[in-house]
């Protein structure tokens, strides 16, 4: 079915040589239940999907895995190395998440500060460089700061994912301007992680340009998270199509939608 | 002669069988050598290679899988 996007002759969402149909990717972290999760993702229509590498729970039962609910061959899995705090611990995550032979995407977060989240960016440039090294397509979580865009886009980053807000906080897109001016000024796609709370939060987003969003806790911490899903995709598909679009100017004053010619005396 | 020996499993001391393989230890666990990422010592063993690893006393053996994550 041909949609709109199409219409304006959209550009294919690729990052690292491969081309993905949904420029909405979730996470799988922090459901009340797997099939909720399941559930949700399918209404996402996302096909990148996240999951952490841990620990196997040697005392627990062997379904804890999140592989246990999720086809790989329908969905492209992004691990990342989340809760990582140096960029040793960082590249030994990322190795251990490709030996599970899924693909060499690795979404790389190095975290600075427990409280806020907000990344380590001179971890996250130096673990860049060792896994872009090793042969990894790199996506980096990073802030909204431009200079270290550049760097990680310099460093070889495969995508450059700037957070809205700080992760699991829901205060949606907190810098507009430092994302619109991330987007304008790399090459390598821009995806938005972190942040987005609701739908209009992923549509403002998307209208920024961006590439594409990263989401979870605003699906897995909604009050019915499958509904949600559904409007965070018609929310992604309505920013996105409205950048395509392009909107009107901005103006300060009223401009009348009707003729002022033709009125009675 | 103890037919048991001391490793660290997922940071647990843990008694596992002497001279057994990695592959032996994960059936011993009832694990999935494809549903797992095994580090000994560090070093992350490919899965064909599970079977050729004996674990000595002391070793340091990591059992990884895929969690829920953002």
């Amino acid at each position: 079915m041909a949609t709109a996007v199409e219409t304006l002759r959209d550009t294919p969402f690729a990052i690292g040589g491969r081309t993905f149909h949904s420029r909405l990717m979730v996470g799988t972290g922090k459901y009340s239940d797997n099939e909720t999760m399941v559930r949700a993702i399918e209404a996402s229509g996302a096909e990148i999907v996240t999951v952490a590498v841990r620990r196997v729970d040697l005392d627990r039962t062997k379904q804890a895995g999140v592989l246990y609910h999720l086809d790989p061959k329908r969905h492209f899995l992004l691990a990342n190395t989340a809760g990582c705090a140096t960029a040793q611990d960082a590249v030994r995550y990322a190795r251990l998440a490709r030996e599970a032979g899924f693909n060499e995407f690795i979404k790389l977060e190095v975290i600075g500060d427990q409280e806020t989240l907000l990344p380590d960016v001179q971890g996250l440039l130096e673990a860049t460089q060792l896994l872009v090294r090793d042969g990894f397509k790199v996506l980096a979580y990073t802030n909204e700061d431009l200079v270290t865009a550049l760097r990680l886009e310099d460093a070889g980053c495969a995508a450059v994912m700037p957070l809205a807000s700080p992760i699991g906080s829901g205060l949606g897109l907190l810098n507009p301007y430092s994302v619109r001016t991330i987007k304008r000024r790399l090459k390598v796609p821009v995806v938005v992680d972190a942040g987005v709370g609701t739908a209009s939060d992923a549509c403002i987003t998307m209208e920024q340009g961006v590439d594409g969003i990263l989401m979870n806790t605003a699906l897995a911490a909604a009050q019915d998270p499958v509904a949600m899903a559904h409007a965070m995709r018609l929310a992604v598909e309505a920013g996105r199509t409205a950048y395509l679009a392009g909107r009107m100017p901005r103006r300060e004053v009223a401009v009348p939608s009707s003729p002022l010619e033709g009125m009675l005396d | 002669m103890n037919d048991t020996i001391d490793i660290t499993l997922n940071g647990e001391r843990r008694a596992v069988a002497r001279g057994a393989t990695l592959l032996e230890l994960l059936a011993s666990l009832e694990l999935d050598p494809r549903a797992v990422v095994v580090e000994h010592n560090r070093t992350i063993v490919r899965r064909l290679a599970l079977g050729d690893v004996r674990v000595a006393p002391g070793d340091a053996v990591e059992l990884v899988h895929f969690v829920g994550g953002g």
